[in-house]
């Protein structure tokens, strides 16, 4: 497919390897913050082009991985509900809440639906309309506008009996939480391309020039990413911390405007839990003004039993780049996909998900060993 | 779930409100409904990145050929200075 298979090529990849080495005289240790970007390092075996020098730290980019288990337990209850049409997107249903998951409620004989876009859900809303049809709107800034046109939409059309569980969250704050970490080890980020081509880039020069860190707008073929590495690579080997677009070819400095407007109309920016990080200020979206109306928390008020994590999975270190998935003494052995413990096990861009299923199992050929906070 | 896939603009249908203007977008053969809103200046022929059913960029081809540009010129320069790739 065109803009896709191009971004594939071998002696390409090869290419910019050997460009990548060239320029690399010290260890330097990048983060990509997106999950889709970590499943194509992993599955494409990037890390096995690049030098020695560089490691490369996946991170807290999964939506599915940060919601908060408090929202799958709620979400778990409102599908139980036989008045309730539960729509997802397929990648919430294996998550493991405290004592089930959406699945389960689905085999169980619940009406759970599997839908590709929130608008999808909102046309079930329409011929259903003596159910209650709740959306589980999870997602980064790349989904918020998908999500902010689902509610817009019902409002204008007067859609009653629709509404929306939101679990939305922001990188930018995150990339702040781990930055002004103790632990921090990442020297350089790849931005999530769909999450800039959404919002653009400019919010991150502040953050780059803050804590001196290059950070990349990149893509999410091999090529994009290897690209990006080259260009966060040139940047530290140069001693410069700037913010710099390798996935120009969709991503504007602004970023898409109409799609900006219409979340601001529809979100505020609120505080957010994230899962196995905890609650970060002003790190997320929840509904505004009128269209609070379609809150699924407020239609449908939730007293559940406490949470329960399940005490050997270890997703928070994973989701910020401090151990990595086959470091964790439960990984493909207490935790699969099948028995998940967290959320990055069953995710498709969780990291624990992508060392699992493309056979990153064993310490050989990966660097586990990641430089001391002192070495920044 | 940040997946977002590239396709070309097949069709577009006149709604009177932009806010529910679709278009059919082809994903190498795969024909979907895709909503067109948050990209107002897109035309038939155009490829669009595709998200849940929603456009959220037009691709720029200029810049989709930068990378193999500059690859080409690392070439030339590798070869110009005699080097033998690895």
């Amino acid at each position: 497919m065109k803009f896709l298979s191009e971004y594939r090529n071998q002696k390409a990849a090869e290419q910019l390897a050997r460009a990548i080495r060239k320029k690399v005289n010290r260890p330097w240790t990048i983060m990509e913050i997106c999950g889709g970007q970590t499943h194509t390092i992993v599955k494409n075996g990037l890390e096995d082009l690049l030098p020695r020098e560089i490691t490369l730290v996946h991170g807290p980019g999964c939506p599915v991985c940060v919601t908060p288990i408090e929202l799958i337990d709620k979400a778990v209850a409102l599908a139980k509900r036989p008045d309730v049409i539960f729509c997802s997107f397929g990648d919430m249903l294996r998550v493991p809440g405290s004592s089930k998951s959406l699945f389960d409620v689905k085999a169980e004989g619940g009406d759970v639906r599997i839908v590709y876009s929130p608008l999808d859900a909102l046309k079930l809303a329409k011929t259903n309309p003596a159910r209650q049809v709740v959306f589980f709107a999870v997602g980064f800034e790349t989904t918020a506008p998908a999500n902010a046109m689902a509610a817009w939409q019902a409002n204008h059309d007067k859609v009653d009996n629709f509404s929306l569980l939101v679990s939305h969250v922001l990188v930018p704050p995150a990339m702040e939480a781990l930055l002004s970490s103790h632990n921090c080890v990442v020297q350089g980020f790849l931005a999530a391309g769909h999450v800039c081509t959404v919002m653009g880039f400019e919010e991150y020069v502040p953050i780059a020039s803050r804590y001196k860190v290059p950070i990349v707008v990149t893509g999410f073929e091999p090529l994009d990413i290897l690209e990006g590495i080259y260009m966060t690579v040139s940047q530290l080997e140069e001693g410069r911390h700037e913010v710099e677009n390798q996935y120009a070819r969709a991503v504007r400095r602004e970023g898409n405007r109409p799609a900006q407007q219409r979340i601001a109309e529809v979100f505020e920016v609120a505080p957010r839990q994230w899962r196995g990080i905890g609650e970060i200020p002003a790190s997320g979206f929840q509904l505004r003004g009128h269209f609070q109306q379609y809150d699924a928390n407020r239609r449908f008020p939730f007293a559940g039993e406490p949470a329960r994590e399940a005490p050997e999975c270890i997703s928070g270190l994973i989701l910020q780049g401090i151990k990595k998935p086959h470091e964790c003494p439960a990984f493909a052995v207490k935790c699969t996909p099948e028995n998940p413990l967290g959320a990055p096990m069953v995710s498709s861009e969780g990291a624990c998900a992508a060392y699992y299923h493309y056979g990153r199992r064993q310490n050989q050929n990966v660097q586990s060993e990641l430089p001391s906070p002192a070495s920044r | 779930m940040c997946l977002a896939v590239p396709g070309r603009v097949v069709e577009i249908a006149d709604d009177c409100d932009i806010a529910f203007r679709r278009g059919k977008v082809d994903f190498g053969g795969i024909r979907k409904e895709i909503n067109l809103a948050y990209t107002p200046g897109v035309e038939v022929g155009d490829y669009v990145l595709v998200h849940v059913g929603f456009a959220i960029s037009v691709i720029d081809e200029t810049e989709a050929q930068r990378v193999f540009q500059y690859l080409e010129e690392l070439d030339a320069v590798n070869e110009e200075l005699g080097e033998i790739p690895q």
